[in-house]
């Protein structure tokens, strides 16, 4: 099987400052991917590398594409990349203000991505974005209702919906449980396993909460300054570590 | 005929790094097979490693040495995303803990095996709701989510969850525990079940009579404590 995403020796540094280093991974159509370490690890520079937001200075970014199969992203153009971000990849920020356009209603927002792909039915668009509000639980009087009104849990559904709209097969997630409540969190970890089953979508999800990637992760990638310190299956990384920081970082976890 | 689970020189030994290095050796050289239609039970005493062994046979712990050939592949070598597919496919494995997705409810949590297989939904529910039925979970309780079942419920549940698919290999890990006489009985018919659908069952049963009842034959761990290894 041809692996959707192919990323080989990446490197990224800031000034004489290391981002993140050599660092090579291949990732599988349906599979979720966690990348787990501490704040400045480098997990990121990495994700932000990927998803073609910063420039790398070396390594390679192979996306198995539509039309064209495998092609380096790094070596695309400009409009080539910000397409894709609109068709194939999706980016869910950790704030969501960060991903929302915050003074265009809830629908509004989702039918945007739609438009930007060509769509220019008004009835389609919007019987569309009813559709995507209603998958994420986001009732459908609400519409009309700027994000600005939502509360965050609401305001991350509605990034997701926003962005899974166009039917994308890569998902980049960055910390997309932080700073919601406990039981909001499980209600979103909920919503995005079952989309990434019943779409087949892959994702990276970059996170610091080894719960969340034990729900949601196939496998893991553990960083620590901007090094990968160990890979594996989630519950093999989180259950036998081998890598004495991983150790650390597992041993470390409150029990509840 | 090859067997379905075989198992030759494994070794393990933990290191821990964050405690002076120490390194505890739990197996060595331990080797067996399991035929499909068969039900191997692991013995020894607490702490001989029997547990270590079915985390191995899952891939939830790493071999040092050795290796573990599971419906042909050794998932010792194999990637994770083989591993993957094993688990969906070929090897189910009963825990002792319900580890699930809050919120999701119970009927879903049954179902998922056979939804990651891609079955249709209809079927799978209805899969689903028989188990329940069968393992007495009053049908009022499918529709919430099993963190808030008492114990005997949630590893009932979790037994659903683990036969939903007839996995041609199963690791059970004490599926009887903590179940009243009732409920002990169905458990054990499951297992006979799977056993007769040609299922290769490896399980840890500190009830003796259930031991007896299921299992073909009985192996040691003991045996394959470093420095007891021919």
């Amino acid at each position: 099987m041809m692996p959707l995403l192919d990323v080989r020796s990446l490197t990224k540094t800031y000034g004489g400052r290391i981002g993140c280093a050599d660092v090579s991974f291949r990732l599988y159509p349906g599979e979720v991917l966690g990348i787990v370490g501490e704040s400045g690890s480098g997990k990121s520079t990495l994700l932000n590398c990927l998803a073609g937001h910063l420039l790398p200075d070396a390594g390679r970014v192979i996306f198995d594409t539509r039309a064209e199969g495998p092609r380096d992203v790094l070596e695309m153009s400009e409009p080539e990349r910000r397409m894709l971000g609109r068709t194939d990849w999706a980016f869910v920020h950790q704030n969501p203000r960060d991903g929302l356009r915050m003074r265009i209603s809830a629908g509004g927002n989702v039918g945007e991505r739609l438009m930007a792909v060509g769509a220019r039915h008004y009835g389609e668009i919007r019987a569309q974005a009813t559709d995507w509000l209603g998958r994420v639980e986001i009732g459908e009087t609400r519409i009309d209702d700027r994000p600005s009104a939502f509360s965050g849990g609401m305001q991350q559904r509605l990034q997701i919906a926003r962005n899974l709209v166009t039917g994308p097969r890569l998902v980049f997630m960055d910390e997309p449980t932080g700073g919601l409540d406990v039981s909001v969190q499980a209600r979103l970890l909920d919503l995005i396993r079952g989309l990434v089953r019943r779409m087949g979508l892959s994702a990276i999800v970059v996170t610091h909460d080894l719960a969340v990637v034990r729900l949601l992760a196939d496998r893991l990638m553990v960083m620590k300054d901007g090094q990968v310190i160990e890979t594996g299956l989630t519950d093999q990384v989180l259950d036998d570590p081998q890598a004495p920081y991983t150790q650390l970082l597992v041993s470390s976890v409150l029990q509840v | 005929m090859t067997p379905m689970i075989h198992v030759e020189h494994l070794a393990k030994s933990f290191t821990l790094h964050n405690q002076g290095g120490a390194v505890i050796p739990v197996i060595e050289g331990a080797g067996f097979s399991v035929r499909a239609g068969e039900c191997v039970a692991l013995t020894g005493t607490s702490g001989a490693g029997k547990s270590t062994v079915m985390r191995i046979l899952y891939g939830n712990y790493l071999a040092q040495g050795g290796s573990v050939r599971i419906g042909g592949l050794d998932i010792t070598k194999a990637e994770p995303r083989e591993i993957l597919a094993l688990r969906r496919e070929t090897l189910g494995y009963v825990s002792q803990f319900l580890r699930v997705v809050p919120r999701v409810p119970t009927l879903e949590v049954v179902a998922e095996p056979l939804l990651a297989l891609g079955r249709p939904e209809a079927e799978a529910l209805a899969r689903a709701r028989d188990l329940l039925t069968r393992l007495r979970i009053p049908d009022t309780l499918w529709g919430l989510s099993p963190t808030t079942f008492s114990g005997g419920e949630q590893q009932r549940v979790n037994i659903a969850r683990g036969f939903a698919h007839a996995y041609p290999a199963l690791l059970l890990d004490e599926p009887t525990a903590s179940l009243d006489a009732t409920n002990r009985e169905t458990v054990l018919t499951l297992i006979e079940e799977a056993k007769a659908g040609g299922a290769a069952i490896v399980g840890i049963f500190h009830d003796l009579e259930a031991r007896a009842r299921v299992a073909d034959r009985e192996i040691d761990v003991s045996a394959f404590a470093p420095g007891r290894a021919a």
